[in-house]
């Protein structure tokens, strides 16, 4: 076995008894990217010069624990103090922040050594990567599939064993359908459980940081070191973070969990609702009481975000203007001009196609019509996993509703592409936490299994999440990258 | 033809509050520092920052709001109003559209009709947005500059019911609302920096009629001047237009202050679709009623109550209420003054009087001025004493005034002290009444202005020293013997 296949939890472990040292381990993490990036893509920017130096320091410590020494990569909307942040726009393309995500600021102050900035949909819009501004991102198990999105670079180069894991974000599916598609793990957190401090606003009030890593126990070691409150993000949570790691191996005796039947209907592919209803049995076997359940208001939750997520984000992307930073047409014979045909030039045709949208649900006259019914139909969204909970400890469901489709397959009809997030959707606008993990396989492409709990729930799904990887072995399947 | 209309005004005043730090960052809030010196990824709406609410600037926002007697909202939360401007980095700016912190409130105002209120609409907290420096003017700079030190800036908006009925109470109102603020110490109120701003609703309506007339609102008023005469050149403006059978149209204008006229800027039809929706960055905030108590206790006194209580504790006069109170510094030197010396009606007239006009002569405030309280009591003391004359008190104000010496001391070194000494004092009243014969004869002859011109004498003999009690009675008493 090769270093970089290891898990975050064994480097670590390797590390803290020296048989490794974080330089070896980056040079393991280096050796790799060399080898398959030029297939997958999932960088948009390579740090390695500076990681060789971070690994050196970390080397001259007396001591070296936890996520010290071990290598990952950020989701290219994470600011990072210094290193360009693109967030796959050609806006942004030579934006360097002064400052460190708060997010990214906790990795660093645990050690952690980032090789580079991944590749994702421009601004987080998109289900494939393809919506890049640079160029799309290609699926490990199948290079002629896209790896999901946005965080399409972060599951790619994770699944890829270009870095041990990596942090990316969740405005509606965003971590969980890539990790689906690459066969890793993916949790999307409660909202304001992780500082969004630094991660590039698309939709505020449903957007969250959280990890993709290859296993379940590496997902909880990285949770510790990005969760708790950060007085630089008013919606972050004043709560305790527990030790993610300390219940894992409690066992899921008598733990009740409900599956929701509107998310095994029509519009998921047969193949994978039957690969999850194997799932249910797997927990089943476990020990856990599995039964039906319904979350009534779930096929408004696609139109619901199609409206909150746009009007937040046609907001949220006024400021990139041309006036202070990033791209700005020179030619532009006025300051009108310059907003309008930097704005034009700068953006790629699904952010101008949102921020439009958004732009049309705030306007007056069809606020009360779009906006505020969407808030609304938010609510009962909301209130429908508020009933399930009181009778579940946690919800489980396809992550998506296919295996990873072809490069290009969708990449013309936008509502396609915004249907194969309609089972993650439901999350964010509800802001619970969720977990994708390896739930199967079909025709050598992994399949994802979601799981959903309550407000602050992480510790119970990584538990369940636990139970079930222990149980199977779809999350020791690598794909097959050597030529 | 214009008492037969009624002029509606109401008036949006923004006033930047003086908190030290702006409104969701940490940067100083700053007047003339360098450009872009006071500045951070957040205020410069760098990606992905995010905003954290100045506590202050609630703090401030509830003390005014009960000052102006407005009821406080258990809950308010915060909106982004989206527009693009180059000066405003997020092109949005937080503020406060349907919850805003405060609703329903009154300012009294003095009018020529006696006292009335003026009905407050609404208090909201926003932020400010930076300035763009234009080489010549707007239109004709090759480019234009963007310094963003006021962005983020804590601004209060302060919108009254359309109570006003004249440019002149317009003024009153804002002044008395400027008062008020600086009572509080929340802004500094400098018009001409901008600290305290104000756009004008108006519209006019024939006497007695009910319903509204079309408004127009009139923006660029930077002084109570150009308030009042931009509220009197629109309100010609409309009553001619009605007069021709015209209609008024709904647009924003903006008053010229070279030319003196208000212009048109932006229709109805044109005006910005700001896109409010609630800023998810900021959780709604829930406003305990106990801090709210706390608030209103440590407000601090206000003009009005000022006023009361100058009338009902010291006696004076509405009239020397209103002007003892006319700024905070002038009620807390007349205060710091009836401290040292009660006697309230002396300390009102010196300095609503000659303090007065020498400050207005030198165009000073009273804070600036080298007068203290202090000082102006030993002067006082020594009028009370006896040891200088009324005349030679006001000559040695004039002094202190510009040297800021100790009136004692002006009083020696000058050698002002008044001569009470009956023989030296009736030494020059013989010496008078012996150049003057024939305004002696003229006063025997029962002319009583003679008196006047040779106590008029005896005091100028004396270098205006001689006590005048005592110049009249030996006079009399000498013309009397003769």
């Amino acid at each position: 076995m090769e270093l970089y296949q290891y898990t975050v939890q064994e480097i670590g472990e390797m590390l803290a008894r020296r048989e490794v040292t974080a330089s070896e381990v980056l040079a393991a993490s280096a050796e790799r990217i060399g080898r398959v990036e030029s297939r997958i893509h999932a960088f948009i920017t390579l740090t390695l010069e500076e990681a060789e130096k971070t690994a050196k320091e970390l080397d001259a410590r007396d001591e070296i624990g936890g996520l010290a020494g071990i290598p990952c990569g950020i989701k290219d909307n994470l600011c990072t103090r210094g290193v360009r942040t693109t967030c796959a726009s050609e806006m942004l393309e030579d934006f360097v922040p002064p400052y460190d995500a708060t997010a990214v600021k906790k990795l660093k102050a645990a050690g952690a050594v980032m090789v580079g900035k991944l590749n994702m949909d421009e601004f987080a819009m998109g289900s494939s990567t393809e919506n890049s501004g640079f160029f799309p991102t290609h699926n490990p198990w199948d290079l002629t599939r896209v790896p999901g999105g946005s965080s399409g670079g972060a599951a790619a180069a994770v699944a890829a064993g270009e870095v041990f894991y990596a942090l990316a974000s969740d405005t509606g599916g965003s971590i969980r359908q890539p990790a689906s598609f690459c066969g890793v793990v993916g949790m999307k957190p409660t909202y304001g459980r992780v500082s969004r401090f630094g991660l590039v606003a698309f939709a505020s009030s449903l957007d969250q940081v959280g990890p993709i890593t290859r296993t379940v126990t590496d997902c909880a070691l990285v949770m510790n070191a990005i969760c708790g409150h950060d007085h630089l993000d008013s919606t972050s949570l004043k709560v305790p973070v527990p030790d993610y790691t300390k219940d894992l191996q409690e066992g899921i005796k008598g733990l009740k969990i409900g599956f929701p039947r509107e998310y095994f209907q029509e519009g998921v592919d047969r193949g994978v609702r039957d690969t999850i209803m194997k799932a249910l049995l797997k927990f089943e076997e476990l020990g856990a009481v599995v039964e039906e359940t319904s979350l009534p208001h779930s096929e408004y939750a696609l139109p619901t975000y199609y409206i909150i997520a746009p009007s937040e984000a046609s907001s949220n992307l006024a400021r990139f203007d041309g006036v202070r930073y990033g791209y700005r047409d020179g030619n532009a014979r006025d300051t009108v001009e310059m907003f309008s045909s930097t704005r034009a030039r700068g953006f790629g045709p699904e952010v101008i196609r949102r921020v439009m949208l958004g732009t049309y649900a705030l306007s007056s006259g069809y606020y009360d019509a779009y906006y505020l019914k969407a808030l609304k139909v938010r609510r009962l969204i909301k209130e429908d996993f508020d009933r399930a909970f009181e009778r579940y400890d946690i919800l489980a469901s396809p992550t998506t509703t296919s295996t990873a489709f072809r490069i290009g397959e969708k990449a013309q009809d936008p509502l396609t592409m915004y249907m194969s997030d309609m089972l993650t959707i439901p999350v964010n606008l509800a802001g619970i936490p969720s977990i994708s993990i390896p739930g199967g396989f079909i025709d050598n492409l992994p399949v994802g299994l979601q799981l959903m709990g309550p407000p602050l729930s992480e510790a119970t799904l990584l538990k369940a999440a636990y139970a079930f990887e222990q149980a199977t072995d779809y999350h020791l399947r690598t794909p097959v990258l050597e030529v | 033809m214009t008492d037969k209309y009624e002029a509606v005004i109401g008036l949006e005043v923004h006033v930047e509050l003086k908190t030290k730090s702006k409104a969701f960052c940490h940067c100083a809030t700053s007047f003339g520092a360098e450009p872009n010196t006071h500045v951070c990824p957040i205020c410069l709406g760098m990606p992905g920052v995010l905003p954290v609410l100045n506590r202050q600037m609630v703090e401030y926002a509830l003390m005014t709001a009960l000052a102006l007697n407005c009821r406080i909202a258990d809950y308010c939360k915060f909106d982004r109003k989206n527009y693009f401007y180059p000066d405003l980095p997020k092109n949005y700016q937080i503020s406060q559209y349907d919850l805003p912190i405060a609703r329903s409130g009154s300012l009294v105002i003095e009018t020529k009709n006696g006292q009335r209120a003026i009905g407050i609409n609404r208090v909201h907290m926003e932020e400010d947005a930076g300035k763009l420096v234009h080489k010549g003017n707007i239109i004709t700079t090759p480019y234009s500059l963007v310094d963003l030190n006021r962005a983020g800036t804590p601004l209060l908006e302060i919108v009254s019911e359309p109570d006003l009925r004249s440019p002149g109470e317009a003024r009153v109102y804002m002044e008395q609302l400027r008062l008020i603020l600086l009572y509080l110490g929340v802004s500094d109120c400098k018009m001409e920096e901008g600290s305290l701003r104000c756009d004008a609703n108006i519209s006019v309506r024939p006497q007695g009629q009910q319903q509204l007339g079309t408004k127009t609102e009139i923006k660029n008023l930077n002084s109570f001047r150009s308030l009042e005469r931009a509220l009197d050149y629109e309100i010609t403006r409309q009553i001619e237009a009605l007069a021709q059978g015209e209609r008024i149209i709904q647009e924003t204008r903006t008053w010229d202050e070279d030319r003196q006229v208000t212009m048109s800027m932006r229709s109805k039809e044109e005006a910005h679709d700001y896109r409010y929706f609630p800023d998810p960055d900021l959780p709604p905030l829930r406003i305990d009623r106990d801090w709210v108590e706390r608030v209103r206790r440590s407000l601090p006194e206000l003009p009005e109550q000022a006023r009361r209580r100058l009338s009902e504790e010291y006696n004076l006069s509405r009239y020397d209420a209103l002007l003892l109170t006319a700024s905070k510094d002038i009620l807390d030197f007349f205060d710091d003054c009836v401290a040292r010396y009660p006697k309230p009606k002396v300390v009102a007239n010196w300095i609503t009087g000659d303090l007065a006009r020498l400050l207005n002569q030198s165009k000073l405030e009273i804070g600036d001025c080298r007068v203290t309280p202090a000082l102006l009591v030993g002067l006082l003391k020594l009028l009370d004493e006896g040891t200088i004359s009324g005349k030679i008190a006001k000559a040695v104000l004039e002094e202190m005034f510009t040297t800021g010496e100790a009136p004692d001391k002006i009083v020696k070194d000058r050698r002002l002290i008044q001569i009470s000494d009956e023989s030296a004092v009736k030494a020059i009243v013989d010496e008078v009444i012996a150049g003057n014969p024939k305004v002696v004869e003229d006063f025997r002859n029962g002319k009583d202005k003679a008196l006047g011109f040779l106590v008029g004498q005896v005091m100028k003999a004396s270098k205006g020293k001689a006590n005048p009690e005592l110049v009249n009675r030996l006079l009399r008493e000498e013309l009397s013997r003769r």
